[in-house]
């Protein structure tokens, strides 16, 4: 059975600011990121949907201490968004400074663009993420 | 299932860079095990070692045939785990299994770890392969950013002001370095027993709100552990510590533990598993050796262990309730904040030290009078693996 979502579409959707997901024929739960099965109800009987992309700040962190290869992208803000379809995704939040961000965040409504990560020796290519900002 | 019983323990110091390999600082541990168990490597039927990042800090792959070899442990099945930060407890786990199930009757069982020979760019990097490497890393995930942003989420879940959380979670890091000032084997003996919450709040900015004394450090060091059967034990030592209960569990990517989150659901099914299969509850347990990497990780980790309730740790540790003394003594070693987080072997130094408490051996002032009952905790990637083991003082 293969799955009917796969990174490489849902990324070639992201990059032009498209987010993919797939909705559960059972139970109509929404999954994203893609996975073989829902994510509530485990039915692989999913059918690809565009989500809206918006929804609203839950965590945040501004990181200082960067992976090897990725130094000149410090300090930068992560965010876990939940959609107001429903699931929680990670990206990064633009139009602030990162030095300032704070508790103020949370609950805050984002929409969503696109970022790519452009790889390095362990990834196996590019990875666009959700890049969000404030509304 | 035969009853299971560890027999012996071993382990190097934790520290930072250091010259030896991989292989002979598992030897350093294994000997030590071994020769404490009353047994010769000849005795040992199968070796199960946790080992994350070999190929990454030296090129080396497959390290438990060497490491097998190197001891004198010869043509005998060795295996290596890798479930993150939690690899040597699956490895003793896994180990455990096999000798209750009478398959094996003496195992042995931990891990090794040259996380900090890597240095802090290359362990970054690597550690993030414990996130989804295809949702989470392209935002620039790291481990400290996994545990700043269930921070956040904490204070804001629990309603908790973010300032009065983070003086409570260096409660945490200055309750470590105090036992692990006082562990021999700790990577920092001897050293920040004197931390302060102005120190900790005003130390370095690693992601935020964590500093960098709210961080394990990288790591190097080995532990292993004797497993015998109940009847193999008793011709070995006298002093035989039971695994009377034990849990495994796994998850996804941090986004899809949303509906518990900043509770890790892994734990509470790792852990609820393992009370019921020793028949106990969480009052019941005298110290646990808990998953540390961050302040706020023992906060989350001692309410779904079921000793604090949810939101209100952090108190317990303002008043001395998760200390030696306390309602439970955490991390007495110094955890992995003090004594350190060889990654490969973490869950194995976890055992060392309840293991080593059960019978009376550690040094005074870290060591919990009387205890009987013991728990490991240990965690790999963001809940993606979490394992939990209780240990019974056998006589």
């Amino acid at each position: 059975m293969e799955q009917k979502l796969i990174f490489k579409d849902y990324n070639e959707a992201l990059k032009q600011n498209k987010l993919l997901g797939l909705k559960c024929r059972d139970c109509g739960a929404i999954t994203v990121p893609p996975k073989m099965v829902c994510r509530q109800c485990a039915s692989p009987d999913m059918e690809v949907v565009e989500l809206k992309g918006s929804g609203k700040i839950r965590t945040f962190t501004t990181v200082f201490v960067a992976s090897e290869g990725r130094e000149d992208e410090i300090p930068y803000t992560i965010v876990m968004v939940e959609l107001d379809d429903g699931p929680w995704i990670m990206g990064n939040l633009e139009g602030i400074d990162p030095k300032e961000a704070s508790m103020e965040l949370v609950g805050k409504k984002v929409k969503m663009g696109n970022k790519v990560f452009p790889g390095d020796k362990y990834s196996a290519g590019e990875g666009a993420r959700p890049l969000f900002s404030l509304v | 299932m035969k009853k299971v019983a560890v027999v012996g323990v071993g382990e190097t110091k934790f520290s930072g860079p250091q010259e030896k390999t991989e292989v002979e600082l598992f030897a350093e541990a294994a000997m030590e095990a071994i020769t404490e168990s009353n047994l010769k490597p000849k005795d040992i039927k199968a070796l199960f070692i946790g080992n994350v990042l070999g190929d990454f800090a030296e090129g080396q792959g497959m390290v438990q045939s060497f490491a097998a070899e190197n001891i004198g442990c010869l043509y005998v099945p060795a295996n290596r785990y890798e479930g993150a930060c939690a690899s040597a407890s699956m490895a003793i786990r896994d180990a455990f299994i096999w000798v209750a199930s009478g398959y094996y009757d003496i195992v042995l069982a931990g891990g090794v770890e040259r996380a900090a020979t890597m240095g802090t760019g290359l362990a970054t990097r690597t550690f993030a392969m414990f996130s989804d490497a295809r949702y989470e890393y392209p935002a620039g995930i790291t481990f400290p950013a996994v545990f700043a942003m269930l921070t956040h989420l904490y204070a804001d879940t629990y309603k908790i002001p973010l300032q009065k959380l983070r003086e409570q979670m260096a409660r945490v890091s200055i309750q470590s370095y105090k036992h692990g000032s006082a562990n021999p084997r700790a990577q920092f003996f001897g050293k920040n027993a004197d931390m302060t919450v102005e120190k900790v709040l005003g130390s370095f900015m690693v992601s935020t709100p964590l500093t960098l004394h709210d961080c394990c450090p990288f790591s190097d060091g080995a532990a292993t552990v004797v497993l015998a059967s109940e009847e193999v034990a008793k011709k070995l030592t006298g002093k035989p510590v039971y695994i009377t209960g034990t849990g495994q569990s796994s998850c996804g990517p941090l986004g899809n533990q949303s509906d518990y989150l900043p509770r890790i659901r892994a734990r509470e099914i790792s852990s609820q598993r393992a009370y019921e299969e020793a028949g106990l509850k969480p009052q019941d347990i005298d110290l646990c050796e808990l998953h540390d990497c961050f302040s706020i990780a023992s906060l989350i980790a001692t309410e779904s262990l079921g000793f604090f309730d949810y939101g209100t740790a952090g108190e317990a540790w303002e008043k001395g309730e998760a200390d030696i003394g306390g309602k439970i003594a955490v991390n007495p070693s110094g955890g992995l904040k003090a004594k350190g987080h060889p990654i490969g072997a973490t869950g194995a130094g976890q055992v060392y030290e309840v293991v080593k408490q059960l019978r009376g051996e550690v040094e005074p002032e870290r060591q919990v009078e009387g205890a009987r009952l013991g728990m490991t905790d240990t965690l790999g990637g963001d809940g993606g693996t979490l394992v939990n083991m209780i240990f019974e003082r056998g006589w």
